[in-house]
């Protein structure tokens, strides 16, 4: 059975000059014990989605569901069932640590004895502080308190909304490894994130971008159906080489990517004949070779296709 | 103004709050029209650092010019010499796009003449003339971030300091945003850059990484790859990072 589904989701902000279309028709589905990782950069529209799933916000249009419960009509019985961990830290910072856990316990009619359990991995590490004010924590301390706090009433659902926004490499990665194992918990858990290296630790999948999702699928599945030939190639001088690439007749797009720069080919286009026509451009010793996409190709193309399709 | 090539000099600075050594002496020096990424995770003392070269912040102890100017000393100096960005402080969202460079502008002393051809140019080239009185708040991040960045050089800085400039952008704009980057540093100005995205650490000149108030790392994307016997620039980062004692920011 799907935990959640949204049809055809629309919501609109503001008025005639100021109007902006947050949703134009979000429709997926989540598994249940799915761990569901929702891409996108800022203002593609995943603070909305989250808000409408968790009953905060109406939608304008389209239904949606959480558990088989309707977001508009059973709204009290979904604020019951679901986790949520908005984008900003939302805790009381002038209560403590285990004041504030304390506290969503009780406004969910348990007790942190009773589903300690869930929250064991995470809590422990900032129990030795219980007795601090939430406002005093450090940014991963914070993280996990807001976590423990989302899980204490032991939800079906757990929605994160950007939980990795503004954490650096070290502390994204330890967070990742909490999620892998409250999903091994039986927990459906929807995360949105403008990371799309974090694409590849989700089940699946729905890329988003102004209000339209572009791609649902598994990470592998989004990169499987990549169309085109795509190559990396450094040189000495990447400035110089990115505007030789951009002006190839072979290349559909060619962008910077870490160390390499990437060129999309044409099909029938190839690691050669790439090689071919910078060494007519002078350029002999360039490391020109083929590559699978990572999600990030992916989201280029999928959004260069888009904007295509929008003219 | 500087006499030589070098755009920031920084020796044995450091900053303590009470018996917190945030920034525990740190010395560096960037070159004129470097892009220089300043990176460390959350905590480590970028911030703090930043604030003391961008003259917000007097130092404990040790010594650092910017742009020529002393961070003790001359702090009006270089506030005038520097540009500054970062994802969340960049323009007035309920001002219009043209409202907010002449805002800017003014604010650095530029004349009417200068701000109003500067201006003409600047729209054309990120191609918001149509936009040009619309209010900041209808544009998409990534156009507000490319304006934050035009806005933070318009008055012709001599550095320009960038706090997660890209943050949250999506892969395209950001991709756009380097280009600028790019281009700004071939014009002559200096890029001082934090950023979260390891790839874009591979677009810089060199890199600093911090580790716990000190800078563990310092040096071309590539060499430090090399000393590190890694891959990839994320490699360098969890490597180092990893070795942090204290955490979170």
């Amino acid at each position: 059975m799907a935990s959640v589904v949204a049809n055809n989701l629309t919501k609109q902000y503001g008025k005639k000059k100021d109007l902006v279309q947050a949703l134009k028709g979000v429709s997926f589905e989540v598994e249940k014990g799915e761990l569901f990782g929702i891409i996108g950069p800022d203002g593609a529209g995943k603070t909305s989605l989250f808000r409408i799933l968790t009953t905060l916000l109406l939608p304008d249009g389209g239904a949606a569901s959480v558990d088989g419960l309707d977001v508009v009509k059973d709204f009290k019985a979904i604020r019951q069932r679901v986790g949520y961990m908005p984008g900003r830290f939302s805790l009381y910072q002038d209560l403590t640590i285990e004041e504030n856990l304390e506290f969503f316990a009780t406004i969910f009619n348990t007790t942190i004895q009773e589903n300690y359990d869930l929250i064991k991995d995470i809590y422990s590490q900032i129990e030795p502080f219980k007795d601090r004010r939430a406002g005093k924590l450090s940014g991963g301390m914070k993280q996990k308190l807001a976590l423990s706090c989302a899980l204490i009433h032991k939800p079906s659902v757990l929605f994160l909304d950007e939980p990795t926004t503004g954490v650096d490499a070290v502390s994204r990665k330890e967070f990742w490894e909490m999620l892998r194992s409250l999903k091994e918990q039986g927990i459906t858990i929807l995360v949105s994130t403008p990371y799309m290296d974090e694409a590849s630790l989700c089940d699946r999948v729905a890329l988003i971008q102004n209000g339209t999702i572009l791609s649902v699928n598994t990470p592998d599945g989004v990169i499987a159906s990549y169309k085109h030939p795509l190559v990396a190639v450094k040189d000495d001088n990447m400035l110089q080489l990115l505007n030789l690439l951009q002006q190839y007749e072979g290349g559909l797009d060619a962008y910077p990517f870490g160390e390499y720069h990437h060129v999309v080919l044409k099909d029938g286009y190839t690691t050669a004949s790439v090689t071919t026509y910078l060494q007519e451009q002078q350029l002999d010793h360039v490391n020109v070779h083929s590559i699978r996409a990572d999600i990030e190709d992916c989201f280029i193309a999928l959004m260069k296709t888009e904007s295509h399709e929008h003219k | 103004m500087s006499t030589n090539n070098i755009a920031i000099h920084a020796e044995s600075l450091t900053k303590r709050f009470g018996d917190f050594t945030a920034v525990d002496a740190i010395s560096f020096e960037v070159k004129k029209g470097e892009i220089f990424g300043f990176l460390g995770a959350n905590g480590a003392g970028k911030t703090t650092a930043m604030r003391m070269l961008c003259g917000l912040s007097i130092p404990t102890s040790g010594t650092a010019s910017v742009a020529g100017f002393d961070v003790y000393k001359q702090t009006e100096q270089i506030k005038r010499n520097i540009g500054y960005m970062s994802q969340k402080f960049s323009l007035y969202e309920d001002l219009t796009v043209r409202e907010n460079i002449r805002f800017y502008a003014g604010i650095y002393g530029k004349t009417d003449a200068f701000i109003k051809e500067k201006t003409a140019f600047l729209l054309q080239e990120l191609h918001l003339e149509a936009e040009a009185n619309k209010l900041v708040r209808s544009l998409p991040l990534g156009w507000k971030q490319k304006l934050a960045f035009s806005v933070a050089i318009f008055h012709e800085p001599e550095i320009v300091f960038l706090d997660e400039p890209t943050g949250g952008v999506d892969p395209v704009t950001r991709r756009e945003f380097w280009n600028m980057i790019y281009k700004a540093a071939e014009s002559g100005i200096t890029i001082f850059v934090t950023t979260h995205y390891m790839d874009e650490a591979e677009y810089c000149t060199r890199v600093s990484i911090m580790v716990d108030g000190r800078i563990d790392a310092l040096d071309t994307p590539m060499q430090l790859k090399k000393t590190f016997g890694v891959s990839s620039m994320d490699e360098v980062f969890l490597k180092l990072a990893r070795q942090a004692k204290r955490s979170g920011d």
